[in-house]
């Protein structure tokens, strides 16, 4: 049985994990911005943790339920509303047929992520319900969430489970300023040793074009150029390399003036020259980040790296045990 | 030719084989990304060749990167041996060059052009030293393309022309990119040509379109039902010269599931063609055109 959207909040779509397997041909991963929060919600609900959810950015959606379910909000502070009584968010809450889900306003956060019990049973594209509106794929017609749409529900797998909540310190959020680790590397030999130090010292400010393809920050120094004759197919400007591949979570800076970080929905390449690129422990936090957040890149190597995912892959481990 | 080897984080290792573009390095990355996937290296989860670098994303809780990057070194050796012989297709591709849709989007950004005065492709035309504008598309559509890289959006090829590099074209993208480009148009920056394979923002110049769909997600269009996407690195692509009726032709008989692209399956050897290009691209051209 669906669920009737009432009004759709904003950029609301539908999420699950992603679909890698195929960068090569321009087709990005997508999945939630904020995978733990996709996680921890699905899994409040009795979900397997890769099933799909919405992620809505500072607005929520208004869902009407033609069914009884669970659903929980996690990510963003978000407060969720059940015929207009605010429930918390984290928690499971559950919701009678007839009943609506609203929102108040955004306490903190970006993206907040909202499982339902059963998850939502959109025909899946290339093994994923992600909507990636560029390529049109998956979601409702390959867009976003639309007032009218009626989301299909699968079938719930765990009773409802009311009360559950994750651990208030389980509960990742950005700091002010927020804090990106990132991996010098790729094209970092480009600018000059002054600009590299000048970049971790910089505090930066999310700029208001910040979406599921990319984050751009402004407010620090223009990065300095090494000199060199541009090669042959890298074009004129000293940013320009012969196009090339981007990782998720690198930052390129076109004409050395303001970074974009690369994220689930990426352009899979280009030609402009990449400085680095966010560990993967620190993605999720990203889409967390609301434009004019304070933000400063903080240089780690592979080891800091590699330590900062085993912590996240602990605390994953820690809401499991903590919901199981 | 030796590789540059760097970590994109912790989950990509990005291989740079020559900082400029040629068809060498291009072999490179090819049959390195072809060494990778045969030798079905556990953890590794995409392989992406591009122009003259590509790149491994791999999990770290599979393989440590450092092992995964010593394995790739590796096989940079037995690429190296490899003979740079490729079995691949040769696709006709239809283009109305300086089509009225291009166009008309053109005008609409001429203050983020070079050239406010001219259209795309008469200032490409104009900056590669083509007399005219029709002499330039004779050169565009005469020798054939690679198909180098797909990506940047969902199966858009960028395409290396199959000439020496005096005869190279070479056009800057715009200014600042375009907010719209029309989908499937024929566009061009740096030293490659592109087919925006949909609707959106972008900074190569514009030339003209192609009624061939490349991309189809729902996988209604005949030839696109077994699979979303057109393109894949190493295809070679001839372009088709047509005009507004041949154009409007196509795109019906696109919509009536009849349109068949011609594409024919060859041999390109990559000795051979530095040994004599003309007389290389003439036998692809025979095998394309020979029934």
């Amino acid at each position: 049985m669906p669920i009737n959207v009432l009004s759709a909040g904003i950029a609301t779509t539908i999420q699950d994990l992603g679909r890698p397997g195929y960068y090569h041909l321009g087709i990005p991963m997508g999945g939630a911005m904020d995978r733990l929060a996709l996680r921890t919600a699905n899994l409040l609900v009795g979900n397997e943790e890769d099933a799909a959810g919405l992620e809505s950015v500072f607005v929520g959606p208004e869902l009407e339920f033609t069914e009884d379910a669970t659903v929980a909000v996690c990510g963003a502070e978000l407060p969720p509303k059940i015929d207009g009584e605010e429930r918390p968010t984290w928690s499971a809450i559950a919701v009678r047929a007839g009943q609506v889900l609203s929102f108040d306003f955004l306490k903190s956060g970006a993206r907040a992520y909202i499982a339902i019990s059963g998850g939502i049973n959109t025909p899946p594209m290339l093994g994923s319900r992600s909507t990636y509106a560029i390529g049109a794929l998956g979601g409702i017609d390959g867009r976003a969430v639309q007032p009218g749409d009626t989301l299909p529900l699968g079938r719930p797998k765990a009773p409802v489970r009311e009360g559950l909540s994750v651990p208030e310190a389980l509960r990742r959020g950005p700091g002010n300023p927020a804090e990106l680790r990132m991996l010098p590397g790729l094209y970092w030999h480009r600018i000059t040793e002054a600009a590299q130090e000048g970049f971790f010292k910089d505090t930066w400010k999310v700029a208001n074009e910040a979406d599921r393809m990319g984050y751009r920050f402004q407010g620090g120094h223009k990065l300095e150029f090494v000199e060199r004759e541009q090669p042959f197919g890298a074009g004129a400007d000293p940013s320009n390399i012969t196009d090339a591949c981007y990782p998720y979570g690198s930052i390129q800076v076109p004409s050395g003036t303001e970074p974009i970080i690369l994220h689930r929905d990426a352009v899979s390449g280009g030609g402009y020259f990449m400085i680095g690129t966010v560990i993967s422990a620190d993605m999720d936090l990203i889409g967390q980040l609301q434009p004019h957040t304070p933000t400063r890149f903080v240089k780690v190597d592979m080891n800091a790296a590699l330590a900062a995912r085993r912590d996240r892959a602990q605390t994953l481990e820690a809401i499991r045990t903590a919901l199981a | 030719m030796t590789c540059r080897y760097t970590f994109g984080g912790d989950e990509h290792i990005f291989v740079e084989v020559d900082e400029a573009m040629s068809l060498e390095a291009f072999f490179v990355s090819l049959s390195m990304t072809n060494a990778v996937r045969d030798a079905n290296i556990e953890g590794v989860t995409e392989i992406c060749p591009a122009n003259a670098s590509f790149q491994i994303k791999f999990n770290p809780d599979i393989i440590h990167p450092d092992d995964l990057l010593a394995r790739l070194q590796q096989l940079e050796a037995t690429a190296e041996s490899a003979e740079p012989v490729l079995e691949t297709r040769i696709v006709e591709i239809p283009v109305y060059y300086q089509d009225p849709w291009t166009h008309e989007t053109l005008m609409r950004f001429r203050e983020r052009h070079q050239d406010p005065n001219a259209t795309d492709i008469e200032y490409a035309a104009e900056i590669n030293g083509f007399e005219t504008v029709d002499k330039f598309i004779e050169a565009h559509a005469g020798a054939p393309w690679f198909v180098s890289m797909v990506g940047f959006v969902s199966g858009l090829p960028f395409l290396y022309q199959m000439v020496d590099r005096p005869r190279q074209i070479e056009v800057p993208k715009y200014l600042r990119p375009r907010t719209d480009t029309p989908r499937l148009t024929v566009g061009y920056g740096g030293c490659f040509s592109c087919i925006y394979s949909v609707r959106g923002a972008g900074g190569y110049q514009m030339f003209g379109i192609t009624p061939m769909p490349i991309y189809d997600p729902e996988q209604e269009v005949s030839y696109l039902k077994d699979f979303m996407v057109f393109f894949k690195p190493g295809d070679i692509v001839k372009w088709k010269p047509i005009n507004r009726e041949e154009y409007d032709r196509a795109v019906e008989d696109v919509q009536a599931g009849t349109f068949a692209p011609r594409v024919r399956n060859v041999r390109f050897s990559l000795d051979d063609y530095n040994a004599d290009i003309d007389g290389t691209n003439a036998k692809l051209m025979e095998v394309l055109y020979a029934d």
